[in-house]
């Protein structure tokens, strides 16, 4: 019955990925799709410190730079870090609260393909006439006076892009609500469960307003609305606050996860259970609420006055209190533990010192009188990248490494996984701690180059060699992900012998169906508790049933290309004849396949008990 | 032993703020502070850094202990598995707590103290303030600076009196820059729909140390040629900023005096004084004037706010701004110039002084 088991063909594959509604296989489209735009970002970066290594440097020109910063940010947010971390929380949440899937498996698809059309279509714009170049940010003046239809691509790429992040976000929700497995409780949950529920919460309020407001950014530039130009009576603050709405929140949305998928890694490798879970679920929620309250800190310079940047200064001060509790909540759950330094381990423990150093730099940024000199330094950039890269990339890595056999049922190598670690490790510090003083040292961001004469030539020649060096770790990783993947030595349910949580109890990679048997949670770290009393795996709560599937599908794929098409049509209609007909076509066949999909009743179909029965007894869950 | 706690902190302060003040060109650095504003800024700085310091201290103990003492001995061992402390959680909270009260009062004073701009309300008898004001106008690529008291307008370049305050409005005429002196403190906006406002003061020694030229820069990505948005602050002594505005308001009608000089100005007339104003008193409108003001350019430190200023830069910009500042506004406003013009009005814009 297992669709593992079978042979099929290279067309048959690829026609599965493109239907399916399996939570695990759109991961691996996740990963896929994140980790491809993530080397593209990532090439985006090289250029961008090769072209500052040294003073009045022409590699690029200055339109083509801005270009490169513009979706380098861009890219990095939302092509990146945003559709790797949907990857694991795809592979791992209907796990680890004992789930057969998501909630709605077909908005999972549907989540997916928006958000790669998305992608594809802004990085289309490199290809049809230039990239936009009005940083990520894409502030209104700026953006509105961009010639050319990069800006165009950048609005309708991430309105098509940004639908899918909020579909996937609702749907984690629904199921987080809804799909818990008997007995798991609220406060039972996983952390990284927990953090997948708040940053779901998170996307369900930060994404409407950047949905609004590129909508306003797109009536402005296509459709001449002028709500962004002030001689009309429109207003270009507007959208900084908009953009920074949502922009605030959406760190968070990186962070968070980030923070979840170190949480399983800190208790596993230290055969400990989370230091204060309490406290840490309480800190979580908590930092996903203030970061509601803090947008305004992105704008200090802007003039808002007094009164608005100290009450924003203060609250953004706040959030170091919930922060602070985790970090040490994380290193009293190693005191006393029994640490054992696997590759996931490594970037674990190395987040902790990279993190707060790029935590107490938010806290001086915090200082609004003294942000008006940080603002729109590179001291600003050494903060951004110390969080994210520091926080969420060394996540992404370490998550990889540590759900990897859970996903494909092979384990990267530990060798060559540590030397990705160490060269990232010292390439990612020589990069960017230079940079605070740089700032300081009066070089502001986003500049094509800098004059000699300054002070700013060693500082900046360190941090492009330290780029270099991260590189070559992203190679490495390559090269390890090839050979892991060419020799394919299948693991057990449980290859790193600390799993705690209800993932590891099921075979690597799980069954399509997850669970023969739904399991029977009784406490926090469900698996481990049933392993501490020397049983094998989970007591099902249950009897052997048929199990509901549902049907894979096109569908998603043709709603989201129906966007995708319309898109170019919107962008071109002013100047071409096709523009309309082509805008109208891509609407109908979105239209057209929704329509489809709610006429046509798709029940999806039974696994029957008796196949379940003759299915390998090592697949499910063990009564 | 209180003392001997104060000692440490203050000692602590004083490694921290020369280990800062080593840091970059008096001239550029936010690190070497020039005045009472970028003064306040670093003070903050300091206490924000020491306090950072001690946390990452404390935090650096814990991790080391941690990741040395409690590795994995033996493959079978199962630790204690512990829920919690509610002591040790309340330590950490309530301690960042106070720590953040301790940051949060002197940033709410110095963000209330440096907006105060009442001075630029209080208009005298004339219809002027006391207070020295310049409007600050940001355009794609150049600065504008005009002293609506004095009524003069120069570009480029920004003469300010040291030891005193001197208070800005700021504005954009395209698209969104900001406005950033870093020896003297910190940026301010420039918007596109309103107008800004925000002082500064220049330290008197502090400005003779770093060759009495601040440099200034734009700070908000606003296009091709942002990274060059330079301008300069030539900060000097009340006496001499009294001069140089009295200079700048009897300034006649640029005579040109060679006859290369009178080549250049025939030139001039005809290509650029469409946009370019060669005298102080500019009546036109701020929508007119849509290049930097040449009356004292022959006095200036720099060529378009970057290039050195000497004869052969002056040649290469007027020959070809595009390579210099990509997306500028003065390209192909002109006609292509021949050595012989070039020549003639290189010696003619060289010789637009008001101070001789």
């Amino acid at each position: 019955m297992s669709t593992y088991a079978q042979k099929q063909g290279f067309g048959a594959t690829i026609w599965d990925y493109l239907t399916t509604v399996d939570h695990k296989k759109i991961a691996i489209l996740y990963l896929i799709a994140g980790g491809f735009f993530f080397i593209v970002g990532g090439l985006e970066a090289m250029f961008i410190r090769i072209q500052l290594a040294v003073p009045n440097n022409d590699f690029v020109s200055a339109g083509l730079y801005n270009e490169i910063l513009t979706m380098h940010g861009t890219t990095m947010i939302f092509l990146a870090a945003m559709p790797l971390i949907f990857a694991f929380m795809n592979a791992v949440m209907p796990l680890q609260i004992g789930a057969r899937d998501v909630a709605f498996p077909f908005l999972n698809s549907l989540g997916f393909w928006l958000f790669f059309f998305g992608g594809v279509f802004l990085n289309l714009s490199w290809f049809l006439g230039g990239a936009p170049d009005a940083g990520w940010t894409s502030y209104a003046s700026l953006s509105i006076a961009s010639e050319g239809h990069g800006v165009d691509f950048y609005a309708l790429g991430l309105q098509i892009s940004g639908a899918g992040t909020l579909i996937g976000g609702i749907n984690f929700l629904v199921t987080i609500i809804n799909m818990r497995a008997p007995g798991m409780t609220y406060m039972r949950m996983p952390l990284f469960t927990w953090s997948t529920f708040v940053v779901s919460a998170l996307i369900l309020f930060a994404f409407p307003p950047l949905t609004v407001g590129l909508f306003l950014l797109i009536f402005d530039r296509m459709f001449g609305g002028n709500f962004f130009d002030h001689t009309m009576g429109g207003n270009t603050i507007i959208w900084e606050h908009m953009f920074w709405i949502f922009g605030h929140p959406e760190v968070y949305i990186l962070i968070l996860p980030a923070f979840g998928i170190f949480s399983e890694i800190f208790a596993t490798f230290s055969r400990k259970r989370l230091f204060g879970y309490s406290s840490m679920v309480f800190a979580t929620v908590l930092i996903g609420f203030l970061g509601f309250m803090v947008w305004a800190h992105h704008m200090f310079t802007t003039g808002l006055g007094p009164i608005a940047n100290s009450i924003f200064a203060v609250a953004t001060m706040a959030i170091a209190v919930p922060t602070g509790i985790k970090i040490f909540n994380w290193m009293f759950t190693m005191w006393g533990g029994s640490i054992k330094f696997t590759t996931p381990m490594l970037w674990a423990v190395a987040f902790i010192p990279s993190f707060v150093a790029g935590g107490v730099t938010g806290v001086m940024l915090a200082v609004a009188a003294a942000d008006y000199q940080y603002h729109d330094t590179y001291f600003v950039v050494a903060h951004f990248h110390y969080v994210i890269v520091g926080g969420v990339v060394f996540a992404l890595f370490a998550g990889a490494h540590f759900y990897w056999p859970k996903m494909f049922g092979t384990m990267l190598n530990e060798f060559l996984g540590k030397i990705t670690f160490w060269l990232f490790l010292i390439g990612f510090h020589l990069t960017f701690f230079i940079q605070h003083f740089l700032g300081l040292m009066g070089m502001q961001r986003r500049i094509v180059s800098f004059l000699p004469g300054q002070g700013f030539e060693t500082g900046n020649l360190i941090s492009t060699v330290g780029a270099f060096f991260m590189a070559v770790a992203t190679i490495i990783l390559l090269i390890n992900i090839i050979m892991t993947t060419v020799k394919n030595e299948r693991v057990g349910n449980d290859p790193w012998g600390d799993g705690r949580t209800l993932e590891w109890a099921l075979p690597s990679p799980p069954p399509f169906y997850n669970f023969k048997q739904l399991p029977l949670v009784r406490g926090l770290d469900a698996y481990w508790l049933e392993k501490m009393e020397g049983k094998k795996g989970m007591t099902p709560a249950e009897p052997l049933g048929d199990i509901h599937m549902p049907n894979n599908s096109f569908i998603p794929f043709v709603i989201s290309l129906g966007l995708f098409v319309a898109a170019f049509g919107a962008m071109y209609r002013a100047e071409t004849a096709w523009g309309i007909p082509v805008l109208i076509i891509g609407l109908l066949i979105t239209l057209g396949s929704m329509a489809m999909r709610s006429i046509k009743d798709d029940h999806g179909y039974h696994i029957h008990k008796e196949d379940l029965m003759d299915d390998d007894d090592n697949k499910g869950v063990k009564a | 032993m209180n003392w001997l706690a104060k000692g440490r902190l203050l000692s602590l302060f004083t490694l921290m703020a020369l280990v800062l003040a080593g840091c970059g060109e008096p001239y550029v650095s936010t690190l070497r502070p020039a005045g009472e504003v970028a003064q306040s800024q670093f003070d903050l700085m300091v206490l924000s850094t020491v306090i950072m310091v001690g946390v990452i201290l404390v935090v650096t103990v814990i991790f080391l202990i941690v990741i040395t003492k409690f590795r994995r001995k033996n493959e079978n061992e199962i630790p204690k598995q512990v829920e919690g402390s509610h002591k040790l959680e309340i330590l950490w909270t309530v301690i960042p707590i106070l720590l953040l009260l301790v940051l949060s009062v002197p940033t709410v004073a110095a963000t209330f103290k440096l907006a105060d701009v009442s001075p630029m309300d209080k208009v005298n008898e004339e219809g002027k303030t006391d207070a020295l004001v310049v409007n600050v106008r940001a355009n794609l690529y150049w600065w504008e600076f005009e002293y609506p008291n004095q009524e003069i307008i120069t570009g480029q370049e920004l003469v300010v009196p040291t030891d005193e305050k001197v208070y800005f409005n700021l504005i954009a005429s395209d698209v969104k820059h900001s406005f950033w002196v870093p020896s003297a403190g910190g940026k301010m906006d420039t918007n596109t729909e309103n107008v800004n406002k925000f002082y500064l003061e220049f330290d008197d020694q502090k400005a003779n140390e770093a060759g009495n030229l601040f440099y200034g820069k734009c700070a908000e990505l606003c296009g091709p040629s942002h990274a060059w948005m330079d301008f300069k602050v030539k900060a000097v002594s009340r006496a001499e900023f009294d001069q140089w505005v009295d200079d700048m308001q009897t300034a006649e009608e640029p005579q040109a005096e060679t006859a290369l000089a009178q080549q250049g100005e025939e030139i001039f007339n005809q290509s650029c004084i469409g946009c370019h104003a060669v005298t102080p008193q500019d009546g036109r409108p701020e929508q007119a004037r849509n290049a930097p003001n040449l009356a004292n350019f022959g006095e200036r430190s720099r060529i378009a706010g970057i290039l050195e200023h000497n004869e052969e830069e002056l040649k290469n910009w007027l020959d070809d701004p595009e390579t210099y500042k990509p997306g500028n506004k003065m390209t192909n406003t002109y006609g292509d110039l021949s050595d012989e013009q070039l020549d003639a009005l290189t010696e003619y814009l060289m010789g637009l002084k008001v101070q001789e």
